[in-house]
């Protein structure tokens, strides 16, 4: 089962994180700082595998964005690599061409199709096309009430 | 999917295609929260970032609690709290409004809200409460968007005790037409069975059903809870083998929909899934494990494309290949594919080619032979990952020939190392290895020495503890234990001498022990000037409070005879007025001991520390207070152990069987059992049990057939001298002589090869060496016992060693079974399983013993199948047996150890009051054997020689009959003596042969019979007691009884009482040693409650009464 997935950027700077195992804040905290630090050390050449800590860790980069997995010892290290890529594919389809940006201002959407995607550590469906049925059914339905609403005058307080 | 969401399809085409284009999504960058994002990126300073972000908190916080503040301006505040989250804000005031938002607004927001509490939100939350009612009213809404939603929330996150009140709803949607609810709804079910198994032990039918859910999605959601229950108890699952079989080979063979399908490779995360599963089921278990050869077989055929994900598969299929029953061309192929991926220019797949070579190479060490080079190369790797990995492999392979190097290139990585836990693991490794392979004194300590220097503070405990208690146990000769001492002694002089201020504290504890305990070995160095070192520690400022206690300890180790007295009273006095209570004691100790030699004496007496100290662990002085507290009300005392079990047994069906429970005498602690963090899931300890070790032989053995051997025994070898060394390799002995291994280290330089690549097959010949003398054993079906300088207390230490015999020569192995097949034939008993048995298969060893065990464990057990065959040798020689003993019962007669010239036999004999140890030595050669001897001894008996061999001469075909009374020094649950018989013939040099006699305490163990007064008075009076639950035995009438009447047949035990569910029983060890038992039916089971003045035997005979109501 994955332990939790943790996107940043080259700078450093997490753009996503999900946790599939309980810890305190404070314990994420520390193992983000320290694991962003671990593997931005890391030459590019380099193996996608850390032994870090009790864990398994799994990352790849994608442009400025690092992808990074921690899996339980008797998980297969090239299948979740292959998890990143698939997640990876995913958000390309729906941003089209996907860069960081889309990422930083929809982080929103982002964590929307990894939980289609992945469900509490494991994948429930890899199939491309039905990840994307699924959050695009649910986009349309915002769509369509926004429509609704629209003609509702602007109550923003500010 | 919904009709509302089909309706809103056909509704709005125009927003189908808004939405469809490419980077729609951007849209939201002028709201706020890209306000927010754009602000942050054009800070410079983590300062400004802070003040912002506080500000904008304070904002959303005013938002969020305004009552005007719509559910929609909700969903937008809710997104920049997890964004400030995100950032590492606190935002704990919005946690109650996230959980709002999920329960009234619509579904957009909704879906907002339900993300922010999974994000926000930890499994005992306690605000998750607030979420049971929405999600329920969700599990319930026609709407599948809003289902789902539930689903997803529930199988990341919800509060163990509510489980109850939404499983029914969620068992339902098992049955839903949609397959995306039926398969997250089993991903719930699953989450479930994580955090709260026993919510749904009823309900195991519906995970069958969902296994055979006509959608693979919704079966293959349902292999993560059977992998689960399988980890679990695989034993309970064995029967769905085949049918995970017929999934994998569909999936193979490609008939599930192309969805399923990843870059055209079939469903490989389900295969994966299934793989698992397999080996779980396939385990040390061959039935099951053939079933699978065939699909195993195809999956590695058919993985050959050149895509990670066919690897990924390939590396589960080989790790599933050699966890199942091993089959022969099976485990080839694995071993080809471990070669490509450790050959493999990807360094992802050299990684996982390294790790799965490290998983399989006890196994099969040839393997790691073939690559040698390879593994030379990784070892210089740049990336530490892979250095480390190959340490790892290294680390499986080591031996006592090749330690050194290894040790030296694990060192060398610790010197660059920066990572703590690795770190931690590695100098645990080093330590292991050093105290294992040790060549020499020298080495030993100095490698110690980096160990505890590198190893600092972070060193896990039982390293220096096991050092020292190796130090003060010593091992086989007290000559070397005096010289390793003394070059400790030596070492840490100059260590202190060279200035002591970079040591870490737990160095300096261990310095300052053995300075204390054996600086005395060193006859030119007095006491003073160890002891002024000593005070130096004292005033450095790094010293910690506890290092100063170790050293005030072993200055008063030191202080006898007055040396420097004036510092000793110095420094005591300093230290009485510590705030520290501890360094306070130990300093009014080295006062008060300083100045009273005779008092030092006696307290700490030189060289005693391996004396065991009497420990009044019951505390049996407190009694009196106990039982007062019992009278006023106060609840019995449950040990921890009992606690835990009740409690857990409370929680949860236990599914696992009780182990027995061994007494705490028998649990040695030592380095050998930490395991590595990175060890795949086979059991593999250094010293693989014999059974396990041949049984991986017969696969070796199988496998080298046909294959060229480039590579000796001795590591890396030129191919033009493979021919010549191969046979020589296999009719060599398993111990090669020093000149020898000279020999084939020197031809192999000789080779004329560039000298970078010399250089490594030089390292690869010390690497290497030793390995496939290994591997070449198991072809003789032979297991070689790991030898160990270190060995902690030596077992058969007979005095003379068995391969010091010139004639002993591994050929001898083989001359020694066929004269007893032989002999076996004259007797005509040649046909015996039994017999072959128990045949010592290695003479070199001390063997001989597992028969007898077996037999000897229950003397009053029922005769076996062999009976016959055994009869025929036991009435033979039961007719030896003297006259004043034939008449009492006697354990079975068992062969210990036989050879050309002779056979030792031995039974025991229960007398009244002792136990007598009857040796039959039978001369079956044609010549008169001279100068027999038998020498007998055991660390926890007493053994005396009752009548000795009339005789030094023992005649042909004759039988010589020797007694000796045992008598019982320390309990312990079986005994093991350690004996050697010597002989001459007429022709021939000195010989000898070990062997050994294992007898249970049960032949110890006599009724005592006593009246309930006297037991009582006694019960009070004894301190060493232990308690524990035993099972009773089935009897509809009256268990206790019938428990009670099995441990008095079995074990001999009195039964002093019964009353009511209570019972007391009593027996003694040799009439003087007595233990008392106090029993009671509790819930179904017997609590046990054993008293004694005689530490251990509580515990030891506790184990003989779980062992008797185990047996049938």
């Amino acid at each position: 089962m994955m332990q939790f997935m943790l996107l940043f950027s080259r700078q450093g700077k997490l753009r996503l994180q999900k946790w599939y195992v309980p810890l305190s804040d404070k314990e994420k905290k520390k193992i983000t700082r320290e694991l962003v630090q671990t593997v931005l050390a890391r030459k590019p050449k380099m193996c996608s595998f850390l032994e870090w800590r009790d864990l398994k860790v799994v990352y790849k980069r994608y442009a400025s964005l690092y992808f990074c997995c921690a899996i339980e010892d008797q998980d297969n290290e090239l299948i979740t690599l292959e998890i990143i890529h698939r997640y990876v594919e995913l958000l390309d389809k729906y941003f089209g061409s996907v860069c960081e940006l889309d990422i930083i201002f929809n982080f929103e959407k982002a964590y929307f199709i990894l939980d289609e995607f992945l469900l509490g550590g494991e994948a429930q469906e890899t199939s491309k096309k039905n990840v994307l049925k699924a959050i695009e059914q649910a986009d349309l339905l915002q769509e369509s009430q926004s429509e609704d609403w629209g003609s509702l005058p602007n109550e923003e307080i500010l | 999917m919904s009709d509302v969401v089909e309706k809103t399809l056909t509704a709005l085409p125009s927003l189908l295609s808004l939405d469809s284009q490419p980077g729609s999504a951007k849209l939201s960058s002028s709201s706020k929260l890209g306000n927010l994002i754009r602000g942050i990126t054009e800070l410079t300073s983590k300062h400004e970032e802070e003040k912002l972000i506080q500000r904008e908190l304070l904002l959303i916080k005013e938002q969020v609690s305004s009552p005007n503040t719509t559910m929609r301006q909700m969903k937008e505040l809710m997104v920049r709290a997890i964004y400030c989250e995100m950032l590492g804000y606190g935002v704990s005031f919005s946690y109650i409004h996230a959980i709002k938002l999920a329960q009234q607004g619509n579904v957009l927001e909704k879906r907002v809200g339900y993300l922010a509490v999974s994000l926000f939100l930890n499994e005992g939350h306690e605000l998750l409460l607030l979420l049971v009612n929405t999600v329920l009213k969700d599990l319930q809404s026609t709407n599948l968007i809003e289902v789902c939603m539930a689903l997803t929330v529930v199988s990341q996150m919800f509060p163990k005790d509510m489980i109850p009140a939404i499983l029914p709803l969620v068992e339902e949607k098992l049955n839903h037409p949609k397959e995306i609810i039926r398969r997250k709804a089993v991903l719930a079910l699953y989450k479930f069975y994580l955090i709260a198994p026993n919510q749904v032990q009823h309900i195991h039918n519906k995970f069958r059903k969902a296994l055979c859910d006509k959608d693979p999605g919704v079966m293959s959601a349902s292999l993560h809870i059977y992998l689960q229950l399988i980890q679990e108890n695989p034993e309970g699952y064995k029967d769905l083998a085949p049918s995970f079989v017929t999934i994998l080979k569909q999936v193979v063979a490609g008939k599930l929909p192309m969805d399923f399908n990843y870059h055209s490779v079939p469903a490989p995360w389900l295969q994966i899934h299934l793989l698992r599963i397999l080996s779980l089921l396939g385990k040390s278990d061959q039935s099951t494990s053939e079933i699978m050869y065939e699909i195993l077989d195809e999956s590695l055929r058919r993985a050959e494309m050149n895509h990670n994900i066919t690897y990924a598969i390939l590396y589960e299929c080989v790790k599933c290949v050699y966890t199942i029953h091993p089959k022969s061309d099976l485990l080839e192929k694995a071993a080809k594919c471990i070669g490509n991926f450790v050959l493999s220019p990807k360094i992802n797949l050299k990684y996982l080619g390294l790790k799965a070579l490290t998983y399989v190479v006890q196994q099969d060490p040839k393997l790691a032979l073939q690559h040698q080079m390879t593994i030379i190369e990784c070892l210089d790797h740049p990336d530490l990952i892979i250095k480390r990995e190959t340490l790892e492999l290294l680390f499986r392979i080591t031996n006592e020939q090749n330690v050194t190097v290894i040790v030296e290139k694990m060192l060398d990585f610790l010197q660059i190392n920066k990572d703590d836990h690795t770190t931690i693991d590695l100098v645990g490794k080093v330590a292991e290895l050093a105290e294992k392979y040790a060549p020499d004194n020298e080495w030993f300590i100095e490698t110690m020495n980096t160990v505890f220097s590198v190893g600092g503070d972070l060193l896990q405990p039982d390293i220096p503890n096991s050092f020292l208690k190796l130090l003060s146990e010593g091992f086989d000769s007290v000559e070397e234990d005096k010289k390793l001492r003394l070059f400790a002694v030596n070492s840490y002089v100059s260590l202190l001498e060279g200035g002591p201020s970079k040591l870490p504290q737990r160095f300096l504890q261990v310095i300052c022990w053995v300075l204390g305990e054996f600086s005395h070995l060193r006859e030119d160095l007095e006491p003073d000037v160890v002891l002024r070192m000593l005070a130096k520690l004292l005033d450095m400022k790094s010293s910690s409070s506890e290092t100063k206690c170790w050293v005030l300890m072993a200055m008063t180790k030191l202080c006898s005879g007055g040396a420097a007295l004036a510092l000793v009273q110095d420094v005591s006095e300093t230290y009485s007025s510590s705030l520290d209570t501890m360094l306070r004691q130990r300093a009014q100790e080295l006062q008060i001991l300083s100045q009273d030699s005779k008092l030092q004496a006696k307290v700490l007496p030189r060289s005693a520390s391996m004396e065991p100290v009497e420990v009044d662990s019951s505390l049996s002085f407190l009694d009196g207070f106990v039982s007062e507290a019992l009278a006023a009300g106060a609840a019995p005392y449950k040990p921890p152990h009992q606690r835990q079990e009740e409690l857990s047994r409370s929680k949860a069906l236990n599914m696992e069987p009780y182990g027995l429970s061994l007494p705490i005498g028998m649990s040695s602690c030592s380095v050998t059992d930490r395991q590595s963090p990175t060890l795949l899931s086979i059991s593999s300890g250094l010293s693989g049990d014999s059974a396990d070790f041949s049984h991986k032989g017969s696969s070796a053995a199988l496998k080298l057939d046909g294959v060229k051997r480039l590579w000796g025994r001795d590591g890396y070898l030129a191919k033009k001298e493979a021919a010549e060394e191969a046979p020589q390799v296999e009719a060599a002995s398993p111990v090669r002589s020093p000149s020898q291994r000279g020999d084939t280290d020197g031809s192999v330089s000789q080779t004329p090869t560039p000298e970078c690549d010399q250089e490594k097959q030089q390292l690869a010949s010390s690497l290497f060496v030793g390995l496939a003398t290994q591997s070449s054993v198991c072809l003789m079906g032979k297991s070689e016992p790991t030898s160990q300088r270190f060995r902690r207390k030596p077992k058969a230490s007979g005095g003379s060693e068995p391969m010091s015999n010139p004639l002993a020569s591994p050929s001898d192995g083989a001359d020694n079974v066929l004269p007893q097949n032989l002999l076996d034939s004259s007797d005509l008993d040649v046909s015996s399983p039994e017999q072959t048995h128990g045949l010592p298969q290695d003479p070199d060893t001390p063997n001989g013993s597992c028969t007898a065990e077996e037999e000897s464990a229950d003397p009053m057990a029922e005769p076996s199948a062999h009976e016959d065959l055994d009869r025929s040798r036991d009435s033979c020689l039961s007719s030896h047996l003297p006259a004043e003993l034939s008449a009492l019962s006697h354990s079975e007669i068992t062969s210990l150890c036989s050879n050309q010239s002779l056979d030792v036999s031995a039974c025991h004999v229960q007398r009244e009051d002792s136990v007598v140890l009857v040796v039959f030595v039978s001369n079956r050669s044609d010549f008169c054997l001279q100068q027999m001897r038998l020498q007998v001894q055991s660390e926890e008996l007493e053994v005396s020689c009752a009548s000795d061999c009339p005789s030094e001469e023992l005649k042909s075909h004759s039988v010589a009959v020797c007694q000796y009374l045992l008598t019982v020094q320390r309990p312990s649950v079986h005994f093991d003596l350690s004996a050697t018989v010597s002989w001459q013939l007429p022709a021939g040099s000195p010989q000898t042969a070990p062997f050994s006699y294992k007898l249970p305490l049960t032949g110890f163990i006599r009724a005592l019979r006593l009246s309930t007064e006297e037991y009582g008075a006694m019960w009070l009076a004894y301190s060493h007691d232990t308690k524990l639950n035993l099972t009773l035995m089935d009897d509809d009438q009256d268990p206790l009884a019938a428990t009670l009447h099995v441990l008095k047949r079995k074990l001999q035990l009195h039964v002093v009482e019964i009353i009511g569910v209570e019972a007391i029983v009593a027996c003694c060890l040799q009439q003087d040693q007595p233990c008392l038992m106090h029993c009671r039916v509790h819930a179904g089971m017997l609590a046990v409650w054993l008293r004694s003045p005689v530490p251990d035997l509580p515990d030891c005979l506790l184990y003989h009464c779980q062992r008797a109501l185990q047996e049938p």
